[in-house]
């Protein structure tokens, strides 16, 4: 299960985190965002124990996002030891989102 | 390898509707998308011109629908790219020739009958710095992005009918959009036209195109030269929206059936590539009218037309 991700929580959740996790920055009028979603469902699920995975909704939390310069959605950033170790914008395959996170947790 | 009678591949209106068309017919029917059904529709804000919806439906609520449809009568969807598509023809052996070998990246797919719905992807500037700030102010989807840009200034980069209606779209949330164009005129539907025309928030900057993207890890503005004058002046904007035109996403089939200069899939009025078995619809194809309404009627051909083929093999190689 992915965990809900805001202004509040993003610095125990994310940057303190003891596994390295997967945010997906996104927002409810936002097409691409929902085209990947179920993608991001099942990357939580297969990773489970070793990422953890986050929703971050823009509009609900606009620190953040601006903290991390978020101009399109989706974007994912990968965050290790509270630091950016890989960031992509808009819709992209499973596949393509796996490989990055493999390449990060193999490391 | 698994076996279809009908492989599809891109979950726009086009593909979905085939797929609608040839699950109905019973026929066993493989869907292959790269990301997830919808294509470029789903991206738009609202359809104005589908029939049966008077006041317009969203982009993805209709697709979200035609998905569903087609889903009732039994459609398989699995998620790839196909990177690669071979006749089996060569084997003289007389069943083999009817068959297609379509290959993802992990797995590989035998057809009878396969239809190409690949759609197209955005054309890019190709001017310094677009690459670089893809993401980070360079987008291609206002209706995906316009929303971030709220209070700020942007380009509109061209003055076809999806430039101007993404002009429109950004007007509820930007301070003010410059739509630049190479021509003196737009080339949109003349709704959409007397809506950019009138509308307070959008310039226009006639006959200039973008040279250059500035910023390094964020759009700060844009170089335009004037075509006429030659001269360059410098914009200072957040975000730079780029709808000039498309590319069709064909590539993987080169070599195999016909294409014009650009890419675009040659068929004739049955939606048939150059290669007997292989149909093409939707945007992907040479044609004149790129709208949801046109690729739904090619999709639905293309899927007859598909299922007669299939017949046809099925009778021959019974005898």
């Amino acid at each position: 299960m992915e965990i809900v991700l805001n202004d509040g929580n993003f610095e125990e959740e994310v940057l303190n985190s003891e596994l390295p996790v997967l945010v997906d920055f996104w927002a409810e009028w936002c097409a691409p965002c929902k085209m990947v979603a179920p993608a991001i469902e099942e990357i939580s699920r297969k990773y489970a124990g070793r990422l953890k995975v986050g929703k971050l909704n823009v509009d609900k939390s606009p620190l953040t996002s601006a903290k991390y310069g978020i101009q399109s959605i989706p974007t994912f950033i990968i965050f290790k030891n509270g630091k950016v170790v890989g960031q992509a914008a808009g819709a992209m395959p499973r596949e393509t989102l796996e490989a990055k996170i493999g390449e990060i947790l193999n490391e | 390898m698994s076996e279809y009678d009908v492989i599809i591949i891109g979950g726009g209106p086009a593909g979905l509707t085939a797929a609608l068309y040839t699950a109905r017919a019973g026929l066993k029917t493989l869907l292959l998308e790269k990301i997830a059904p919808g294509g470029q529709a789903a991206f738009a804000w609202t359809i104005e011109n589908y029939p049966g919806f008077p006041e317009g439906i969203g982009g993805p609520e209709l697709m979200e629908r035609i998905h569903k449809q087609a889903e009732k009568y039994g459609l398989e969807i699995k998620s790839g790219e196909v990177v690669k598509v071979n006749l089996s023809s060569e084997n003289k052996c007389s069943k083999r020739e009817w068959e297609k070998i379509i290959n993802t990246e992990k797995e590989e797919y035998k057809t009878t009958a396969l239809i190409v719905a690949t759609g197209t992807r955005p054309r890019k500037l190709e001017v310094p710095g677009e690459e670089r700030l893809i993401g980070k102010g360079v987008s291609y989807c206002a209706t995906c992005d316009g929303p971030l840009f709220k209070n700020r200034k942007v380009v509109v980069a061209g003055g076809g009918n999806t430039a101007v209606k993404e002009a429109l779209f950004l007007s509820k949330f930007a301070e003010k959009i410059t739509l630049i164009h190479r021509r003196d005129k737009l080339r949109a539907g003349k709704i959409s036209e007397e809506r950019a025309v009138s509308n307070p928030k959008i310039e226009f900057l006639w006959k200039s195109v973008v040279t250059e993207i500035l910023g390094e890890t964020e759009v700060k503005g844009v170089k335009v030269r004037n075509l006429d004058t030659g001269k360059d002046l410098t914009l200072e904007v957040k975000g730079v929206f780029v709808h000039v035109g498309s590319v069709p996403n064909s590539r993987f089939l080169k070599g195999v059936v016909e294409m014009d200069k650009e890419g675009f899939i040659i068929t004739d009025e049955n939606m048939e590539t150059s290669v007997k078995g292989i149909y093409a619809c939707g945007d992907v194809r040479k044609k004149l009218l790129r709208q949801v309404v046109t690729a739904c009627g090619e999709g639905a051909t293309a899927g007859f037309v598909a299922g007669q083929y299939v017949r046809e093999w099925k009778d021959k190689t019974k005898r």
